[in-house]
């Protein structure tokens, strides 16, 4: 995520001739636009095969309708859980050594590489009538598998490290000067955290929060096996976009993708306000460190 | 009320929930709002055994229900006695899909086996519909050869022609129609005029083999969770009246074959044989354990081919 | 996922180094507060089900799990998981790398918005990304009918997932290679120059060596998420048993056919492997930091 502090930083003589520069970008840029952009323009393409009127009508249709709330819904759920969380992993990760941190962290990427069916198996497992728990929550009349909970389950356990992954690299690099001084000057926990903790991450803490609210809007795997696809109830976008394709509505189907693919794209912009805006308070971070004649921890 | 069905009728009860609804009230009961859940059938099956709650079933298979009757108490193992025509109100045949004009002279199962030949069918092991395809291509080669020795190198053949095994139905026939993958598609009767009608007209057109399998794809009540929900006497209603006129002739319209109405059948051209798992295969659990179960008969023809 | 320190856990952060671990921990408060919370949402969220399915495999006979594991099928999909997801790491450490080069070393027309578009796997639902590379690579899409001709099928064979699995796993690579590449010491590369040596020399010498722990770190977290992607795997897989059928589709597989036992194992297996992976990966970088080398 970071940008060279300064733009070429590298003086001119030390660089690559200019043809092969070219070359090197024409080669990056290629395999970008076979493996990015292509697929990105297919989305968009096939969406407005039959023009405006059926695209818009795809959204207008209740199922679709229903899909779109009830992932809202659920990713209004499953962030602020899982920014809370993160907040709290990254604290823990970046202040302070302890006995089993590397089998925590572990832990914590572990949703990042099992495939969203075992994570969407392990919750059957855990909540299907078939399971004792399951029993219970039947007994108690309490729905989690095949309704919105279970939806909920999935999609924090497929978003989960998300916002602590982007916090504790922050927090390692900005040191803990700062909140030590803090606490000398008086200030209790609290007052330390709100006041010098979340200024300092509030944006890298956004930008976590837009990468698994992305996440979030978009799980398939997981989401699909302990959904139960009844129709206005328990489709995510996802889902319906899937019944649209299978139903031979292509165009319908793309459209709503192309609704989840515009709110990535704009997540994307997010991200990119977002970085500038954390390299800027970087930038100041360290001017001001460096005034301060500081000890000189910060690279 | 909740029917948990598969994929290939979302069209076709959209129209019957409505014809109910409204039947229903007119009768004097309260107003009923039918919820529909689809999806692959083996899939919809493992659902409601961990716990979607369905009042009624309609799958592509008597083995899935099967499976739900024998692993939990949530309907009788009997089930599928309780209504007329094997409980299934709905049928249809496997036939053939090919491109207009027929160029690969595609008229019957033994041209399927031809070398250089493309077939298109979903995956027997994630497909229902597939597991119908299967055995109708097992049961016409037992037919005309005799032997289970030629059907399975029949098998061998034919499954050496297909390239890619969608995990759906519906996923087999964009791959046909619409990526333009194959010589001929192997698809239920009421799924290839589906086809016809979504798709150019003017590209495809369906082949009837002369030996084909009955689908039978049942539907049944379960009863411990209507009761529970309280919708036990409507969903009952329900079934009982998919076998009314009206809903066979919708039933008809929507290019299956309707079970009580004759005559209304889409397709005039008619197979001249046509086989039946009960009558040839000794019902769908037999089938099962022969053909699909593990290291049973799909399976040997994939680690052949391969 | 940004990750521009990717090894929180054995990076030794600036205050422990200078004052060590006792006095820190009275200095910062919260330690049981962020432990104790951590610790109750990770086992409710991620270690309660992973139990559990580990639990439920112990509790089938294990020769059942055995002969469910070591199928020749299930071996089959192994080989093509592993196989395309190393593959697709292995061109996206590379290519990846190039790309994180040229973004930060040089300018071009359009740099901004190409280092935005490097992210769109990470927001893009995985199941769009299917359909949206078949439509392009399927034999009537974009490509694919050119390519096709060319005996270069790529929709529905091992090509065609090792393609979408390229797509997930590149903004791992470069964005674990970019801060390296802007944090090289420009004085390295001038002392080379000074001492005489070529353009190509710095480049594999001096440049490359200080960029592998970030290309390393990238290839795997491209390859752990390629061991576990389905959505977008599955619309250009042709699923064909044997052929190009992935571990998880295997498991879908096993679930349709009520065979719990066999998802179960195959789920339990690729679980450890991933965490396997993942703390390997951890001790690997701690080894690699505790040696001097930077990540």
């Amino acid at each position: 995520m970071a940008e060279p502090l300064s733009p070429g930083l590298a003086p001119r003589r030390y660089t690559e001739p200019r043809w092969l520069r070219w070359l090197l970008i024409c080669i990056a840029l290629g395999f970008l636009t076979l493996v990015l952009a292509l697929p990105l323009a297919a989305v968009f393409q096939e969406a407005f095969r039959q023009g405006w009127r059926v695209y818009l009508e795809s959204f207008l249709d209740p199922s679709a309708l229903a899909a779109i709330r009830l992932t809202l819904w659920v990713t209004a759920i499953a962030v602020p859980v899982n920014a809370l969380f993160g907040i709290a992993a990254a604290w823990l990760m970046a202040r302070f050594r302890f006995r089993g941190k590397t089998l925590l962290v572990a832990l914590i990427d572990l949703p990042f590489s099992v495939s969203p069916i075992v994570a969407g198996l392990m919750l059957v497992l855990l909540f299907g009538s078939q399971s004792l728990l399951g029993n219970w929550l039947r007994e108690a009349n309490l729905q989690v598998l095949f309704a919105v909970p279970g939806i909920v389950l999935a999609t924090l356990f497929v978003t989960f490290p998300f916002v602590a992954r982007e916090l504790i690299p922050l927090m390692q690099q900005q040191g803990t000067e700062e909140e030590e001084a803090a606490l000398l000057l008086g200030a209790n926990g609290w007052q330390m955290f709100w006041r010098i903790t979340m200024p300092n991450i509030r944006w890298g803490l956004l930008y976590g929060v837009v990468l698994s609210a992305a996440r979030a809007m978009g799980e398939f795997g997981a989401v699909s096996v302990v959904s139960g696809h009844i129709r206005g109830a328990t489709n995510t976008i996802p889902l319906h976009v899937e019944i649209l394709y299978n139903d031979y509505r292509f165009s319908s189907a793309f459209a709503v993708a192309s609704l989840l693919t515009l709110l990535a794209l704009l997540s994307l912009v997010l991200k990119a306000w977002l970085e500038w805006k954390i390299t800027r308070d970087q930038d100041a971070h360290t001017r001001d460190a460096l005034d301060g004649a500081a000890t000189g921890t910060q690279p | 009320m909740r029917n948990v069905s598969y994929d290939p009728t979302r069209a076709l009860f959209q129209e019957l929930n409505a014809l109910f609804a409204r039947d229903w009230e007119a009768g004097g009961q309260r107003p009923l709002q039918i919820q529909q859940s689809h999806g692959g059938s083996g899939k919809q099956a493992r659902a409601v055994l961990d716990g979607l709650d369905a009042d009624v079933l309609s799958l592509a298979l008597a083995y899935d229900i099967d499976a739900i009757a024998q692993r939990s108490a949530l309907l009788p193992r009997d089930w599928q006695r309780r209504l007329p025509h094997n409980s299934c109100p709905y049928r249809s045949v496997i036939v053939f899909l090919v491109r207009k004009g027929n160029p690969r002279g595609i008229r019957d199962w033994a041209d399927l086996a031809r070398p250089g030949l493309s077939i298109v069918t979903p995956n027997p092991k994630t497909s229902g519909g597939a597991r119908w395809n299967h055995l109708a291509a097992w049961g016409a080669a037992m037919h005309s050869t005799g032997s289970s020795r030629d059907a399975r190198a029949f098998l061998e053949a034919f499954y050496g022609n297909v390239p890619v095994l969608d995990s759906g139905a519906r996923g087999a026939t964009t791959t046909f129609v619409q990526r333009r993958m194959g010589d001929v598609l192997v698809t239920w009767e009421s799924e290839a005029h589906l086809a016809l009608r979504e798709f150019a007209q003017e590209e495809l057109q369906v082949v009837t083999p002369s030996v084909t399998l009955l689908a039978e794809p049942p539907v049944a009540l379960v009863d411990a969770v209507a009761t529970r929900r309280g919708v036990r006497e409507a969903a009952d209603a329900y079934l009982r009246s998919l076998y009314q006129p009206e809903a066979q002739k919708l039933i008809a319209r929507h290019g299956f074959r309707a079970s009580v109405l004759a005559g209304q059948d889409p397709n005039p051209v008619a197979p001249s044989i046509l086989l039946r798992v009960d009558e040839h295969f000794g019902g769908w659990q037999a089938a099962h354990a022969a053909h699909f179960a593990e290291g049973a008969i799909f399976d040997q023809i994939q680690s052949v081919a391969s | 996922m940004t990750r521009s320190n990717p090894s929180p856990a054995s990076a030794p952060s600036p205050a422990t180094t200078k004052r060590g671990f006792a006095t820190q921990r009275r200095v910062l408060p919260g330690f049981a507060l962020t432990l104790g919370y951590t610790l109750f949402c990770v086992s409710l969220v991620v270690l309660l089900p992973t139990v559990v399915l580990l639990w439920k495999t112990a509790t089938y006979p294990i020769d059942a799990l055995w002969s469910a594991v070591s199928s020749p099928r299930a071996l089959a999909s192994y080989r093509l998981t592993v196989g395309a997801a190393l593959a697709a790491a292995s061109v996206n450490a590379i290519m990846g790398s190039l790309v994180a080069w040229c973004l930060v070393r040089y300018s071009f027309p359009g740099k901004r918005l190409v280092d935005s578009l490097v992210d769109l796997p990470f927001a893009l639902p995985t199941a769009i990304s299917g359909i949206a590379l078949t439509a392009v690579y399927a034999p009537t899409g974009w490509l694919g009918r050119y390519l096709e001709p060319l005996g270069v099928p790529v929709a529905f064979t091992p090509l065609g997932i090792t393609l979408a699995l390229l797509f997930v796993g590149l903004p791992f690579v470069v964005r674990a290679v970019q801060p390296a590449v802007s944090d090289l010491d420009p004085a390295m590369e001038e002392a080379a120059v000074i001492l005489g040596a070529s353009r190509a020399q710095t480049l594999f010498r001096v440049l490359l060596p200080q960029l592998l722990p970030a290309m390393f770190t990238g290839f795997t977290m491209a390859f752990a998420r390629g061991l576990g992607e389905y959505g977008s795997v599955i619309f250009i897989a042709g699923n064909m048993p044997m052929k190009t059928e992935i571990t998880s589709l295997l498991i879908i597989t096993r679930l349709e056919q009520f065979d719990y036992a066999g998802a179960t194992a195959i789920g339990a297996a690729m679980l450890l492997a991933s965490l396997g992976l993942l703390l390997s990966m951890n001790a690997l970088q701690w080894w690699w930091t505790a040696r001097g080398g930077r990540v």
